[in-house]
Parts: structure tokens; sequence; C-alpha cells
């Protein structure tokens, strides 16, 4: 990405968002981390969204208080969304969404494509058997029956009505609003590794890469699935998931969670997710993104609200309800400055 | 050569002279040629050469992908005189998949379907001397071995984290702009730039031929339906490649002008890219196929003893599938953050066009219905082609639903769902049209029992590799990944075996090319009996350099699929 060519009001305005956000902001252990510029940084008002936003600017701050009861990650007996060995069918799904295209695969789509194949190898088989050279010495010479046509034609339209109407209500259901109280976590892609955001909660960054392999195994967890920090979230609660990439095209995915969103430089997708119960669930980046694509592993770790809070705190962030104190933040203004050194 | 292409000249000039057969001396008639048919054996023999090494490269992934690791990538690297290292041999990875995408599509598939068979059997099935601009058909040829160059030239030269361009066939921006520095995915971006112009050339060439060219009597609704597919194809090359042009040139201008068309940093947007990426590349998926329903349908009435079922039928559903085919390009999209209305209506879409399609394949199935079938090598081959192109069908319903895809989107699903259409659909339609016109074009026969157990080693070979993949695409295995978590390694190992049946039975095709020409019978004019009705067959075998000096007189009340008295 190249930031030299960065029209100049895109910078003042960037800069003098970044001057805001040092009066709001805590200093955050994310801050440390060596990341590329937010590349969203032409879309100020997303960069900077809990700023702009009167309620959490006003008590933005520090943590007074500090979180009561210690975070502790998940154990692999919590682990729930990742690839069966052998599989052949769909993970387990633990989002509502993903239980009814489930059953729409299942109980709609695989019976329909099944039965259309077998049905077209009988008809073959049975040419063979019935219309071989020897059994029908003389071909008929029929080459129409309107009747037929019509039939093979009107047939597969309602083959289809029947599957678009599942189909269109498993769209519209996944495009439901997230409620006003929604968590948002921001998922940012870059070479190779995620970045996950917590805009409500302070703006903290959780920087996730992939374990080796013989940690993931020492940690009892799937090689090439397993990273050093999770997405932590809340289950049971509405999540405003955010994407978008820092250098190329990466993609958020998260099988069992029948949940894909593509993050793309300069764009911020969105989509409502839940997670029905607490447990960890493992992901892949699915998009081609350059050598390491194979190596950029999401795992999403689902705990009770309660929990959440606890481990939100424990990173230096906030949630709603929270004692706060004003304490200004220089360090975060280097946050939203442009860098130019991503290439 | 001057000498030669002197003798050549004078052939022209001096025609009244020779017999229908002379052919000019060795160089003037490869490299400088204007003849459909020596023009289309030039095409086959590229493409059989382009196959072969985009089938190696596939099976260098096939063997990376047998066990979670990355264990032959460094060997490449090395080979191809790049230094191994982390990056590198992982780039290596992104290469060959680039690689075998591009190699498959651009110089395989369509050089065959199109440039080969089109060019060697649209004049003779319509009854024209030639094509209508030879010289023109010369340069398309010669454009597209330019490209083939140009893109293997790319392997060698740095693309950014190693040797050669690692950007997927599919070229998304950024990757393929800032994500990849160094030469080699410019070079690449120039291959397709070249096959593209051969490509529109190519099109331009056959519409004006099918238009103006048909012999006295063939009206379009005459035509035999492998030209009809050649007609569609055409149409569609025509309205798509330069849409694919215009985007591969924003992409260099990006990379090498300071532009930011697919750069937000300067307003643009990596979105567009897609879209007009796609624009031309679902067309491009019937591009590939085709021609394969055409040389289907005839094959399969040919060994039907029969005319095609419902033959209007069967070229207005080619027009539809032609048609509908520009409008659902963004099922490929569904994850960029498409809006709900959007997703809807590509939803719906797509599913329209296995409407033309199911009619095609009942119909081929009504045209052997009542048949007397004769299962020589291109019936089987054809019949392989009606049940796989089903299954890969059928999958692509279940994809073309924008909810569900947003689970099995970039998983091995759709590397599966593709293969099986394209792999098995339209590789099984070559090699059906390959053992159909083999003894017409070479004047030899081929083994039967040879190109029976080339099928069925193929079609055991294929399902092994292809099926298994459903599963993994299932259980949530991203695609373009040269390693991976352990659960996967069962069918990813199932799927690999599968190769190497494959593979061995691309052996058991050359060693039948090979038995053809040394030893392979001699075929007469036409091999397949009563049920051949097209015009090639009318002629010897090879048939003679120029044909058709006298064009052939179709009688009127006489209609080649169609047994109605003619109405246009």
């Amino acid at each position: 990405m190249n930031f030299g060519t960065l029209p100049k009001r895109a910078l003042t305005m960037v800069t003098t968002l970044a001057a805001v956000a040092t009066l709001a902001f805590a200093p955050q252990a994310v801050l440390a981390q060596d990341v590329a510029a937010d590349v969203t940084a032409p879309l100020p008002p997303v960069a900077a969204a809990p700023v702009l936003d009167p309620a959490p600017a006003a008590d933005a701050a520090v943590i007074a208080a500090p979180a009561e009861g210690a975070y502790k990650p998940l154990g692999t007996d919590m682990i729930k969304g990742q690839p069966v060995d052998k599989g052949i069918t769909f993970q387990e799904q633990y989002t509502e969404d993903g239980a009814f295209a489930l059953w729409m695969h299942d109980a709609i789509l695989l019976p329909v494509i099944t039965v259309i194949s077998l049905f077209v190898l009988g008809l073959l088989l049975w040419v063979v058997v019935k219309f071989n050279r020897r059994s029908n010495k003389v071909a008929s010479k029929t080459t129409h029956n309107t009747f037929i046509e019509v039939v093979w034609t009107v047939i597969p339209v309602l083959i289809l009505v029947v599957i678009a109407v599942p189909s269109i209500t498993l769209l519209a259901r996944q495009y439901e609003s997230p409620p006003a109280d929604a968590v948002t976590i921001k998922a940012t892609g870059y070479q190779w590794y995620w970045g996950y955001t917590y805009p409500d909660n302070g703006g903290f960054e959780i920087v996730s890469n992939m374990l080796t392999k013989e940690d993931a195994i020492a940690n009892g967890e799937p090689a090439l699935l397993a990273v050093d920090n999770r997405m932590v979230v809340p289950a049971n609660t509405p999540i405003r998931l955010q994407t978008t990439a820092a250098d190329v095209i990466h993609a958020f995915a998260v099988p069992s969670l029948w949940f894909k969103l593509d993050a793309v430089p300069g764009r911020l997708n969105e989509r409502l997710l839940t997670i029905k119960e607490p447990g960890i669930y493992y992901g892949q980046c699915s998009e081609l993104c350059g050598a390491r694509h194979g190596y950029m592993p999401i795992a999403v770790e689902a705990l009770p609200r309660a929990e959440w809070e606890a481990w939100v705190r424990e990173q230096g962030g906030i949630v709603a309800g929270d004692a706060v104190e004003e304490t200004a933040a220089p360090a975060a203004a280097e946050e939203t400055a442009p860098q130019a050194t991503v290439s | 050569m001057a000498t030669t292409a002197d003798q050549f000249q004078a052939h022209t000039e001096d025609h009244g002279h020779h017999d229908a057969d002379h052919k000019p001396a060795f160089f003037a008639r490869w490299f400088m040629s204007t003849n459909h048919k020596d023009i289309g054996t030039l095409y086959l023999i590229f493409a059989i050469c382009a196959g072969i090494i985009g089938g190696f490269i596939s099976g260098i992934m096939r063997m990376e992908l047998a066990a979670p690791g990355i264990q032959y990538l460094g060997y490449w690297v090395s080979l191809m005189g790049g230094e191994a290292s982390f990056d590198a041999n992982l780039h290596m990875w992104n290469v060959l998949i680039t690689a075998h995408g591009l190699i498959m599509v651009f110089f395989m598939v369509m050089p065959a379907m199109i440039g080969g068979f089109g060019n060697w059997f649209v004049p003779l099935m319509i009854g024209a001397p030639d094509m209508a601009f030879p010289r023109m058909n010369n340069i398309s040829f010669w454009l597209t071995v330019a490209g083939f160059s140009s893109l293997m030239f790319s392997t060698f030269v740095p693309g950014g984290t190693g040797l050669g361009a690692g950007i997927g066939w599919t070229a998304y921006a950024p990757l393929s702009t800032t994500g990849s520095t160094g030469p080699a995915v410019d070079f690449a971006i120039f291959s397709l730039h070249l096959a593209g112009a051969a490509s529109i050339m190519g099109a331009i060439n056959f519409i004006t031929t099918i238009f103006n060219m048909r012999a006295p009597g063939m009206t379009l609704h005459k035509m035999p339906l492998f030209v009809w597919s050649v007609l569609v194809t055409a149409f569609l090359l025509l309205l798509a490649l330069p849409v694919l042009a215009a985007a591969i040139t924003m992409l260099l201008t990006d990379r090498n002008f300071g532009t930011t068309f697919f750069d937000p940093a300067g307003g643009g947007d990596p979105v567009l890219y897609q879209h007009l990426f796609w624009f031309f590349g679902h067309p491009e998926v019937y591009i590939m196929i085709l021609p394969g329903f055409g040389m289907v349908s005839q094959i399969v009435a040919t060994f039907s003893k029969k005319p095609v079922f419902g033959y209007l039928g069967m070229a207005y559903a080619m027009v539809a599938i032609g048609v509908v085919g520009f409008v659902v390009w963004a099922h490929h999209m569904y994850t960029t953050g498409l809006d709900v209305n959007t997703k809807m209506y590509f939803t719906a879409a797509t599913m329209v066009i296995a409407v033309p399609t199911g009619v095609k394949i009942f119909s081929w199935i009504a045209t052997m219905w009542g048949g007397s079938l004769e299962f020589k090598s291109p019936l089987v081959w054809a019949m392989g082609f009606i049940f796989l192109f089903t299954v890969g069908g059928v999958t692509g319903v279940v994809l073309a639903n924008g909810g569900v895809d947003d689970v099995l989107h970039d998983t091995y699903y759709v590397v599966a769902h593709f293969h099986y259409v394209l792999s098995m659909g339209a590789v099984f339609s070559l090699f059906a049209g390959f053992y159909y016109w083999f003894p017409k074009m070479s004047g030899k026969m081929h083994s039967e029992f040879l190109s029976h157990l080339h099928f069925w080693v193929f079609f055991v070979g294929v399902n092994i590799i292809f099926f298994p993949q459903h599963f993994l695409g299932m259980d949530g295995m991203p695609r373009r990944i040269p390693d991976y978590p352990e659960a996967f390694s069962y069918w990813n190992n199932v799927s690999s075996y599968g190769y190497y049946i494959m593979a061995a039975s691309m052996g058991i095709f050359f060693v039948n090319i090979a038995y053809a020409f040394i030893a392979g019978k001699k075929a007469g004019d036409n091999p397949w009996g009563e049920g051949a009705t097209t015009l090639e067959w009318t002629l010897s075998s090879p048939p003679p350099y120029h044909q058709f000096e006298t064009l052939p007189v179709i009688e009127d009340h006489h209609d080649y699929h169609d047994h109605r008295p003619a109405t246009d």
C-alpha cells in the first residue's frame, strides 16, 4: 500500500482524528505491536468509530478497577469446531444460521442432487441395456416429442423453486442487522496473521499468529489451526464482526460457524455472528494471500459473557458500565498515523 | 527457407496446375500455414504439449498434498534455479497452482476445442473450403504459442517471495499488484494478453466463416450442432475477452505506471477487479464446455444411428446458456461483501442455468433412447461425459445458493465441482472428439481396445482424485494451500493415488496414438457407418489438402438433424 499517494486532506483528517483519539484512548498493549497502519485510514469514521460516538467518548478511558476473576484460556476439551478426521460431511454447526444452512443442505440439496445424478445414471444404464445394437437392431427415427420436452423443462424449474425458497430465506437470515448492543469486533488480515480489534471495548488489538506444529501438538491442539492469541468473543451474544485487510485480500472463515467473509483492503465488511455456546472454533484464511496463505489460521474462543468481560479487562480494555478516569495517551496517535513501510 | 516460401507462393498463383492434395514443403506448411486443417493440427499438438506440462504440474501438487507438511516444494524450487527457503518453497506452491490453472484453461482446453477441433471441422461441416481469414487464423495460433512462452518464461523470473507468478489464475488485486514485486506477474499478464488477442481473432474468424461460408442450402437451422456450439462460443469469446484484456491492462498500469484502479489508497477498489475478471471468467467456463456439448451431440447421434433429439431445443439451449452466462458472474464473489439483494439475484440467476443444461442432458439421453447403440470409443467417452458432467452440474446447483456458498466458497468442494465439469466434462468431451475424429484427421484407425481401456482407467482415476475432494471441502479444507491440518490427510492421500491411476491412463492414450500411426488400419471415408451424416464423412480420410473446390449442395428437403421438411 503506497500511502504516499494519499490525498493531503485525508491525511489531515486522519491526523485530527488521531489527536482526538489521543485524548480518549489509554495506552494499550496493541500499540507496541509493529503492525502496518490501518488500511481503513481512507475511511476515517470507521477507523475512529469509538471516538466519533459521543457515548463511548465520554467514558472511554483506562479502567479504574482491576478486573475481577482472572481469565483462563479454554482447555482442549472445549475444542468444538475443527475438521473431522476422514470426515465426509460438514462440521457440526454452532450458530442458528449454520444449523439452518446445514439442514437445507442435508434435507433438500443433498437428496435432490443425489436423486438427479442417480436418475441420469439409471437412464444411461437403461439405454445401454435396452438400446444396444444387439437388443435393438433398427434405430427409431423419433426426434421430437413436445410433451416430454415440456416436462423436462418444467420439472427442473419446479425443483429449483423448491431449492430457492429456503435459499432466499437463508440469505435473509444471514443479513439480519446486528442489534445496537452487539459487540463489535474487527478482524484485520495481515500477511500472514490476523489482528482482532475491539473498538467498543477500548480499541485494543490482539495479534494472532499460528503456533508451530510442535507447540500446537504440545498444547493438545490441532497443528496448523492453533494460534498464540485466540479471538476471544462472548458466546450467546450478537457480535458485529467486521473484516478488513492491511495488504492483500484475506478471508475470515470458520466452517463450524458457517461464516466466511472476505477481508478486503479499503473496505469494511460486516456480518452478524451469534455463537450458541462457549467453545473453540477453528478456521483458516480462505483467500489466496501470498506465500504463507496456508499458515494464518483463525481460532475463535467463545466464553460466557462474564468471563469474556474479565478477559477484556485483562487486555486493558473496558466493558460497558466500567468506572473510568481520564488519562492522556500520547502513543495512541501512532495507531492511526499512516506509515509508509508496507509496499 | 526463402525457396520454400516462393514455392508456396507459386502454388497459390498457379493453382490450376496442381491437384487439390498438393502440399507446401515442411517449413512453409507448418510455420506459415493458412490451411485450416494444418492449423487445427498445430493447435491439437500444442494443446497436447501444454496438457502434458499442466498435467505434470498437477502431479507435483498431488505428490505434495499426499501427506501433511512440505515435502517436495524445496526440490522444485532448486530445480527451477531458485534458492529454497521457507517462503520460496511456499511461493513455489502458488506458482504451481497459477500455472496449472492458466495452462489448462488458456493453453489446453481452449486451443484443443476451438483452435483444434473448431478449425478442423467447422469448415468441413458447413461445406466451406477454408476459414474466412486464413492468415488471421495463422497469427491466432502463433500468438497462442507466444503467450504460452511468456507464461513459461514468467516462472524463471522473480515474482515477490520467490520465482514466478504466485497469484492464482484469477490474479486478484492487490496480490497481483502491490502484493507481487518483480517481473513475473507482468509476464504472466502479458501471456494472457497474447492468448486473449489470439482468441478474439479466432472468434472473429469463426463468426465470419459460419455466417458467410456455409454451402448452398445449409441454413442456420441445418448446421450441425458442433458448428452451433462453436458459433455461440465465438460470440462469448468476442464479448468476454475484451473485458479480461481491460482488467489485466489495469493490473499492468497499477503495477507499473502509478494508477490506482484497484488500490483503495488512491480511491480504487480491489473488488472492482473481481467484477471485471468474473464478467469474463464466467462466460469463460461456458467457452470451455460449449464446444464439448457440440461434440457430444454429434457423437451421440452418430453411434445411436439417430438424428439428435430436439435439434432446435439443443441449439437454442446453448444460446440460452451463453446469454444467461453473462449475468451470473458474481456467484464467484459471494463472500466479498455483496449486499443481500445482489446475492439473492445472483443465486436465482445462477440456478436458471440448470434448466437449459438439463434440457441438453435429457436430449442426449433421448437421442440414445430407441437408438441402435454401437459402443465405439467416442460414444463411451461421450456417455462418461454425460454422467460426470451431471455430477459436476448438480454440485454447481449447491454452490449457486449464496447462503450455502458461505461455507463452501474457496474450499475443495469448489475444486471438486469445477474439475468435475472441466477435468471430466470438458476433457471427456475432448477425448470423445479425439477418438471420433482421429481417423478422419490422420487416416488411421486407433485401437478400440486401448481407447476403451484408456476410458476405464481414466474414469476410475479422475473419480478417485476428485470425488473425495467434495468431502475435504465440506469438512472445511481451503483451496490453494500446500499444507493442511492432520484431519484432512486421509482423503488427500486417497486423492493423490487417483492421480497416479489417471497418469497411467494417459500412458495408454499415447501408446494408442503411436499404435495408430505405426500399425493402425487405414481409415475409410466414413468409419462410423450410417449414423455419421455430417459433411466431413463425405470426404476422404484424411481429407484433401483443399476440399470442396466445388461447393456441396444441401438439398432443400433433407435436413441433417431434423427429418421434418425445412421451414426456413
